[in-house]
């Protein structure tokens, strides 16, 4: 499946003291099976768009085409473009409402219409795919839970729903590092499993450079990048003027080559710049 | 007159609830220096609000006891003082904000202390210079980004006049200008204003500059030092599944394989110049 933004503008309370632009002409394709990271400043844009992505906004001007279907049109079956184009908020813990776990996730599903064990054996994946113990929580109270194990209900009620497209609104916001390295890593294994597209909005260039494998950053309402995670931190002075940054082993790399070292500077991870570095200090006999 | 700022001696903490007993804080001991910049790093769950909490005599130790400024927690007579000499800053700047103009928020601390107006006036701009937001003295906190609600936060306590400051994970809802505007006006308390600061953060970036870190799990201090001593022992910190900065963790990886650098690099310029 497919995503392909034309021309999308848009803009908040048209026509009055607080008009804002926040989309100005995007145009991105969106391909199956690709793991975006959408970066940018706080106020580029980004929630504003993932937003147009299932229908949740409707564009000032321009077309989104979801599936060969104009989602922008009159009469769009909405209800079919949030079922393949699933998009889990930033906080989403705070839209959780149901009495029980189970109930929560099960939401979606039961709006679909579909059977009781369809559902059941969907709450069930869902919250194994999250890292959840789905006999000792799936009859607790969702309010009950730590901070990560409620977001994760929230996500699970997104998966449930068996989406084609997965977007997360900055998923680890406010997590501490082991739950934003379990909520990373069940992303991972959930893309690895194959047939769904994600999209990452995040602030960390450490946790995109490991995981996705196109960028599309934002700035000011624009896309100012797209490309590869090794095309686009190699323009770091531009990131750096739109307020961002890369991931610090990319950032010494371009150091210490700059004072004088024969080594690629095209790293992502600790890994690669290991690697790199091994093979140069070896070389010149520093072993 | 001493040097302590805070001191903890063999610390428990028992929360009790219908529900049953959990010990949060198990033998804590932690003595803050007057002037320290200390950061509290650990997990969710890992007791940093319950301990901030007893420094604040928001909660009383159920074993040991809690010096402020010598002054101890227990002391009904000394709460107001206790309050005053430490002053509390929480993860939502939202719960914060107590009225609708920037500078009627700064002044609601001391105006409840029962100040005088002129004093007053004084002290909320001396503390909205301090956070750097003077020409926001007349704006709506709401309508303001996270980062300048927290230094507004900030001031608040500032215009209370505290000789110690504790922020309890102040940057975890903001985003990274947020957090550096906050961490930039917390070094500033720090070095200009010589205020004992601690603070509470799972961010290790936070964490690189301060004098010293301690590192919390499951209700007891693990590790301390200075944060070249903490973050060098990359496997332990990996194990508490914390972070540590990625230079350090290469340097760490390198040496594993045999290349002669120092442990405990800190920074890229340090890496650059050890290899
Ligand atoms: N509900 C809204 N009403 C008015 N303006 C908004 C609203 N939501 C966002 N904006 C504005 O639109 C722009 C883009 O915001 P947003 O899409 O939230 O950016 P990001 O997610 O990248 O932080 C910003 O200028 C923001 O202030
Ligand atoms: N009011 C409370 N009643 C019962 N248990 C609590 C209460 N507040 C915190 N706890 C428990 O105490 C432990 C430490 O909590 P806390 O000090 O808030 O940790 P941190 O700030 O490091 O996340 C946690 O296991 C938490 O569940
Ligand atoms: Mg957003
Ligand atoms: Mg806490």
């Amino acid at each position: 499946m497919m995503i392909k933004i034309e021309n999308l503008n848009f803009i908040y309370n048209p026509d009055s003291p607080f008009e804002t632009k926040a989309l100005n002409n995007i145009n991105l394709e969106i391909n199956e099976g690709d793991f975006i990271g959408l970066l940018g400043h706080t106020g580029s844009g980004k929630s504003t768009l993932i937003q147009h992505l299932n229908g949740l906004i409707k564009p000032t001007s321009g077309s989104i085409i979801v599936d060969g279907v104009d989602i922008t049109e009159k009469g769009a079956d909405l209800k079919s473009i949030r079922q393949k184009v699933g998009l889990v908020f930033q906080y989403p813990e705070y839209q959780l409402f149901e009495e029980t776990v189970y109930k929560d996730i099960a939401f979606g599903p039961k709006n679909l219409g579909l059977d009781d064990s369809e559902i059941d054996s969907r709450v069930k994946k869902a919250m194994e795919l999250v890292g959840l113990d789905f006999d000792s929580l799936k009859d607790r109270s969702p309010f009950e839970l730590s901070g990560g194990q409620k977001r994760r209900v929230a996500i699970a009620g997104v998966l449930a729903m068996e989406p084609k497209v997965l977007i997360l609104d900055e998923p680890t916001a406010g997590l501490d590092p082991r739950g934003r390295d379990e909520i990373l890593g069940e992303i991972k294994d959930l893309y690895n499993k194959g047939n769904i597209t994600i999209i990452l909005v995040s602030h960390s260039m450490e946790d995109v450079a490991r995981l996705v494998n196109k960028i599309v950053v934002m700035h000011k309402g624009e896309i100012a990048m797209e490309g590869t995670p090794r095309e686009v931190f190699r323009r770091a002075e531009e990131l750096e003027s739109m307020g961002l940054g890369i991931p610090q082993v990319t950032y010494f790399m371009r150091k210490y080559k700059e004072s004088g070292n024969d080594v690629s500077s095209d790293v992502l991870t600790i890994d690669e710049a290991k690697e790199e570095l091994l093979r140069y200090l070896r070389r010149n006999g520093n072993d | 007159m001493s040097d302590t700022m805070i001191n903890l001696e063999n610390v428990n903490y028992e929360y009790k609830s219908s529900e049953g007993e959990f010990m949060a804080l198990k033998g804590i001991n932690l003595e803050v220096k007057k002037g320290e910049f200390l950061v509290v790093l650990g997990h969710n769950g890992s007791g940093k609000s319950t301990l901030a909490k007893l420094i604040n005599a928001l909660l009383l130790p159920t074993n040991g006891k809690v010096y402020v400024n010598g002054m101890d927690t227990t002391d009904e007579e000394k709460i107001w003082d206790i309050r005053r000499t430490a002053g509390m800053v929480f993860q939502n700047p939202d719960n914060q904000i107590v009225a609708t103009i920037v500078e009627e928020d700064v002044a609601f601390g001391p105006e409840n202390q029962g100040i005088e107006p002129r004093e007053i006036r004084k002290r909320v701009d001396k503390a909205l210079e301090i956070v750097e937001m003077t020409k926001y003295k007349k704006h709506a906190p709401h309508l303001l980004s996270g980062g300048q609600k927290q230094r507004i936060a900030i001031a608040g306590i500032l215009a209370m006049n505290p000789e110690c400051i504790i922020l309890d994970e102040p940057t975890a809802m903001l985003d990274p200008t947020g957090r550096s505007e906050v961490m930039k006006t917390v070094r500033k308390l720090n070095k200009e204003q010589n205020k004992t600061i601690v603070h509470i953060t799972h961010y290790m970036e936070e964490a690189v500059e301060a004098d010293r870190i301690v590192v919390m799990e499951e209700g007891q201090i693990v590790m301390e030092g200075t944060p070249r001593q903490v973050f060098s022992q990359v496997d332990k910190m990996k194990e508490l599944g914390l972070d540590v900065p990625q230079v350090t963790e290469l340097a760490h990886e390198l040496k594993k394989e045999g290349i002669d650098i120092p442990e405990d690099i800190l920074t890229v310029e340090e890496l650059v110049r050890a290899l």
